[in-house]
């Protein structure tokens, strides 16, 4: 499995490049907007990495994916509120009620399938919005307040700019690597069997919905180190981050980059998010050209940008 | 006990309005096999054009109308300029370009009304109590929603059971090829059943715009109960969409009313106060995560195509 040059992977490495070399430039040039804008944007890439391992290699499609952001956030967010500042405890705290929501919601939500699981998941997303709002002495709906980031005993300061985008960019890489590697595995090669054809994985023996629910865990639970992250990057987390339209955030980024392309998520989360903010500095009505845009590059570029790439290089 | 009729009334009618929402969204999705997530958009489309043409005319009924007509014109332009390229295409292609759609409507919203919400107030003739039974006065308004959403529910039973367009929309959720390859204009058909579901978000909206305020996103927190709606009704099925709205409205206006003191009666005032607002607000989302792990197909599931 020697990687081919081809136009998809040259755009991967030359992004990898980049992304790793941009608090260089940051630091040459003083732009640290950049820097900040870049670390949002890793974060968000890891948690769209996430939803594509499920949704572009699963075939589930989860409507409620954000869930996580927000379980994962309000781990870190609640512990530092109670005292416990140590992110040797929040960090391992906030992956374990992740992987534990997926293993409850992802048992339950398994049995439909379809349209019916997308709105199922969508469902459990949005309970957690409600729990999350009523949690009024964490801030209920107006969110809560991380004073202090998590404190790694002086291994790594996240408060230190240039040292928290690589520590999000270190979690982002190792991310698709596990990924990567899942895919590739006996286990992926299973998961994506049952994507093309479930009942026949069924009658060679292998139980679909054990592997699903478990890929459908490992998914939730990298997310949720997402969410850690991101309640770091903002010091703030609030039930906004679980809200429907924020998993919608997510699915975006997903297709718009390439569904069940490795890269594909992480070029959608910096082309997404990179439209939004560039669309907002000369325009306060952004909207009214991204959502043209999405409807585009449906109509137009089918399997998203990663999909468009791989044509050309076909030719 | 008093109390216990009128917010069951509340609850009727919030059904009933959830199920014009929901029938838009049924047909369209039992039919075209469409995801249309824009559907909220058409419902706040609904309220923002009543809002203006109320305040134009002067007159409620004639704005109304006027509200639905433009809503089902823009309905129709939608689906003839970009959605028709959607249909057969993946769920998730659609999911992401209506998507966009209620990006750019939000955004087109806040350009021409501007961010603050408008209000559409209601004639004298509609804010008088009327006695239902005896010592139970319930507001003019919400009864006649309750009344003008029942004769829509009536006319969409007729149409879609006893005309030849109805059977023709009957026939399109059970085999599309089918009956186009039996000569059926099916573009045609296709785009009238859109516009018909822009039609009835419109009214759903312009109807709700006078209890809340016309504003911004309205539509989105509306389009998840209508999903919500139809996924426990059954895909595809008219009849269970407006049984499980109904159901929906009833349980989601008698746990807000009720579940606070229900709860305090069990637990201590605190846990009671908190746990209250977040149960009644989840109560719909148990409620579908409850049937569709008993029922993964819905209560009502249309037949199988």
């Amino acid at each position: 499995m020697t990687p081919k040059l081809n136009a998809s992977n040259a755009v991967a490495a030359l992004l990898c490049a980049a992304l790793v070399l941009l608090p260089v430039y940051s630091a040459v040039t003083g732009n640290i907007f950049i820097l900040t804008l870049f670390t949002r944007i890793a974060i968000y890439a890891l948690a769209a990495a996430s939803l594509n391992l499920i949704m572009g290699y699963g075939g589930m499609m989860s409507f409620g994916h954000a869930a996580y952001l927000g379980i994962g956030g309000y781990a870190v967010g609640i512990l530092a509120a109670e005292g416990i500042g140590s992110g040797f405890i929040q960090w391992p705290v906030a992956l374990a009620v992740s992987a534990l929501f997926a293993l409850l919601i992802g048992a339950l939500s398994l049995r439909t399938r379809g349209v019916y699981f997308i709105m199922i998941t969508l469902a459990f997303a949005q309970m957690a919005y409600y729990v999350a709002s009523a949690l009024s002495r964490y801030g209920g709906d107006d969110g809560l307040t991380v004073y202090k980031r998590s404190d790694f005993a002086g291994l790594i300061n996240l408060s230190d700019r240039t040292q928290f985008y690589y520590l999000c960019l270190g979690c982002l890489f190792g991310g698709l690597y596990l990924i990567w590697r899942i895919v590739n595995s006996r286990f992926g090669l299973v998961v994506q069997g049952v994507r093309s054809n479930e009942q026949r994985m069924q009658a060679i023996g292998f139980h679909a919905n054990r592997y699903r629910l478990v890929c459908f865990v490992i998914a939730g639970t990298i997310c949720g180190l997402a969410g850690a992250l991101l309640a770091n990057n903002t010091d703030f987390v609030s039930p906004a981050v679980m809200y429907w339209t924020r998993s919608g955030d997510l699915m975006v980024m997903v297709i718009l980059g390439g569904m069940g392309s490795l890269f594909g998520p992480v070029v959608g989360a910096i082309v997404y998010l990179l439209l939004e903010e560039l669309l907002s500095q000369f325009t306060e009505y952004s909207g009214l050209i991204l959502g043209p845009v999405l409807l585009l590059i449906v109509l137009f570029a089918r399997g998203g940008i990663m999909g468009l790439l791989g044509r050309m290089s076909r030719g | 006990m008093y109390l216990v009729v009128e917010q069951l009334l509340n609850g009727l009618q919030f059904g009933l309005l959830l199920f014009l929402l929901a029938a838009g969204l049924t047909l369209v999705f039992g039919i075209m096999d469409f995801v249309n997530l824009a559907h909220g958009s058409l419902y706040m489309m609904g309220a923002y054009f009543a809002a203006t043409f109320v305040a134009w005319t002067g007159s409620f009924v004639l704005g109304a109308l006027l509200a639905l007509g433009a809503t089902l014109l823009l309905g129709i332009v939608l689906e003839y300029v970009a959605l028709r390229h959607l249909y057969g295409r993946d769920h998730l292609d659609q999911v992401l370009a209506t998507f966009g759609l209620i990006l750019f409507f939000n955004d087109a919203v806040r350009l021409i009304w501007g961010p603050a919400g408008l209000a559409l107030p209601l004639p004298a003739w509609l804010t008088v109590p009327v006695q239902i039974i005896p010592g139970v006065y319930y507001p003019a308004y919400r009864l006649m929603i309750i009344l003008v959403a029942l004769a829509v529910a009536a006319m969409l039973y007729l149409v879609v059971m006893r005309t030849r367009v109805g059977m023709l929309i009957r026939a399109g959720a059970s085999n599309r090829e089918m009956i186009g390859a039996l000569g059926i204009n099916i573009k045609l058909l296709f785009t009238l059943v859109f516009g018909l579901g822009a039609a009835l978000a419109g009214l759903a909206g312009l109807m709700q715009a006078p209890i809340l305020t016309v504003q911004i996103g309205m539509g989105e927190n509306i389009l998840i109960l209508a999903f919500v709606i139809i996924v426990i009704g059954g895909i595809g099925s008219i009849r269970g969409a407006f049984m499980a709205a109904v159901f929906v409205g009833i349980i989601d206006t008698m746990g807000r009313a009720f579940l606070p003191d229900l709860l305090r009666k069990v637990l201590s005032g605190a846990a009671a106060s908190t746990a209250a607002p977040a149960l009644s607000s989840m109560l719909i989302y148990l409620l579908m995560a409850i049937i569709l792990v008993l029922r993964p197909e819905g209560l009502f599931p249309a037949a199988k195509r």
